[in-house]
């Protein structure tokens, strides 16, 4: 490793996210791609149903929505989702000053976890859209259990969490690419300290153990 | 090991969490009724822009939509009839017209409200060709060679039961079935047969290719699955 003269010491690194979580992310966000770039054709049919066969688009989407709880329920379980279950934990649980910070957009002072109140958020309405997305898609699926009135409920409200993740996922993208140390470490795993220091104020001063060095990377 | 709790917190993630799929669980429980009541008072063009709302979802069997132009279209009507004939589009536009405004209510729980209709009704076709006696029912092919559908004669004779040509006050567009499709009104939308080539009469009901798939040979719009609509208005 170069070192210039004007570092006057060895920037440590801190793990953000472990493989188990990168693995997860990743597989995670492939199904939501493939979810989403078939909806759109299943979703617009008269624009691109021409070109696209149709039948295919259908099985892709089926697939993808079947398998989509596989990855966070995989990390989440097991002894190697140590780390997913402690940052599970750490969403579900708000500070007042996470709340008021959220109620202010950002204007109130806080003192930041490993992840700020929209990423919590942004972590939660995932977790419930691909429940709720589950659950209306397969009562669209197996129509046949369901009366019409309960079939264009699930319609309804399958079709507007599309849009609704559609927004939120342009947002994170959007989001991530504006972050590059953020961005990385959903990459590499890491973040140094001094991006802790500024974002994750909290996390900084937590007591850390061996496994969270990024030698264990 | 949880992180140092040096305040108090509050399950913020569990309550969002509870929240959101809660209100999931709201809308589907009552978003027909909300979805009706908005498109009603907002009119179908509003409507249309609701997520989930008054929009056709194009379905196609084959992944396909057959091409034909409306000089080829042929109709041929076959079999216990007493003058076999093959009607093209003039021919069929030439026949009393029959129109009406209905909802287009698919088995999958998406409708399109206010649709125009204009085409001739079967009845009319079969008063054309001569029902001969020993005739059951009648089976429709498409020029898709793959979806069939069947209506028994009482059926294919109820006053909302066409032979379309004109759909949302234009020919009826290749997506939809065009040039000429079936417009069963009474029944989920899978029974009304697109891109239709032949007719035929027979002995006794076939079951069509939806029906083969596990829906009811009768998919009357109230669910019931008799031969009989108990509901003269459905729509």
């Amino acid at each position: 490793m170069a070192v210039y003269p004007t570092v006057t010491h060895r920037v440590a690194r801190l793990m953000r996210f472990d493989h188990v979580q990168r693995s997860a992310h990743w597989a995670n966000a492939m199904l939501f791609g493939a979810l989403m770039f078939t909806a759109i054709p299943l979703y617009f049919g008269s624009f691109f149903g021409v070109v696209l066969p149709r039948h295919v688009m259908e099985q892709i989407h089926l697939w993808s929505g079947l398998a989509l709880p596989l990855p966070i329920i995989i990390s989440l379980l097991g002894p190697w989702g140590r780390q997913m279950r402690r940052d599970v934990r750490r969403v579900n649980a708000w500070t007042r000053e996470e709340i008021r910070w959220l109620q202010t957009l950002g204007r109130s002072p806080l003192e930041a976890d490993k992840f700020n109140p929209g990423q919590k958020l942004n972590a939660i309405f995932i977790g419930a859209a691909i429940v709720v997305m589950l659950v209306t898609g397969a009562m669209l699926q197996w129509f046949r259990f369901f009366s019409v009135s309960l079939r264009q409920g699930a319609t309804f409200v399958h079709d507007a969490f599309a849009f609704a993740i559609f927004a939120a996922v342009l947002g994170h993208i959007i989001l991530a690419i504006t972050h590059r140390d953020s961005l990385r470490s959903i990459f590499k795993g890491w973040v140094n300290e001094q991006w802790a220091a500024t974002h994750a104020t909290r996390w900084l001063e937590e007591p850390r153990g061996v496994a969270d060095s990024p030698d264990s990377l | 090991m949880t992180p140092p709790e040096p305040t108090k917190h509050v399950a913020v993630g569990r309550r969002v969490f509870l929240g959101v799929t809660g209100l999931a669980a709201l809308g589907v429980a009552i978003g027909a009724s909300v979805q009706n009541f908005l498109g009603n008072a907002l009119g179908s063009g509003l409507g249309g822009l609701l997520p989930g709302g008054d929009r056709f979802r194009i379905y196609s069997i084959t992944g396909t939509y057959p091409k034909i132009k409306d000089a080829d279209y042929r109709l041929r009507v076959s079999g216990l009839v007493r003058h076999p004939k093959t009607f093209t589009l003039d021919d069929l536009r030439a026949m009393p017209v029959t129109s009406f405004t209905k909802t287009f209510q698919c088995v999958t729980g998406w409708k399109v409200p206010d649709v125009q209709w204009e085409g001739v009704l079967l009845s009319d076709i079969m008063d054309a060709v001569g029902v001969r006696p020993g005739a059951v029912a009648l089976t429709f092919e498409s020029y898709d060679r793959n979806d069939t559908e069947s209506l028994t004669i009482d059926q294919a004779r109820l006053p909302d039961v066409i032979v379309a040509y004109r759909m949302l006050g234009a020919p009826v567009t290749t997506e939809h079935g065009g040039p000429v499709r079936l417009y069963v009104a009474p029944m989920f939308g899978y029974k009304s047969l697109k891109w239709l080539s032949a007719i035929r009469v027979v002995n006794q009901v076939q079951p069509g290719f939806w029906e083969q798939n596990g829906y009811p040979v009768n998919g009357w719009l109230d669910g019931t699955t008799g031969p009989t609509n108990p509901d003269p208005n459905l729509t």
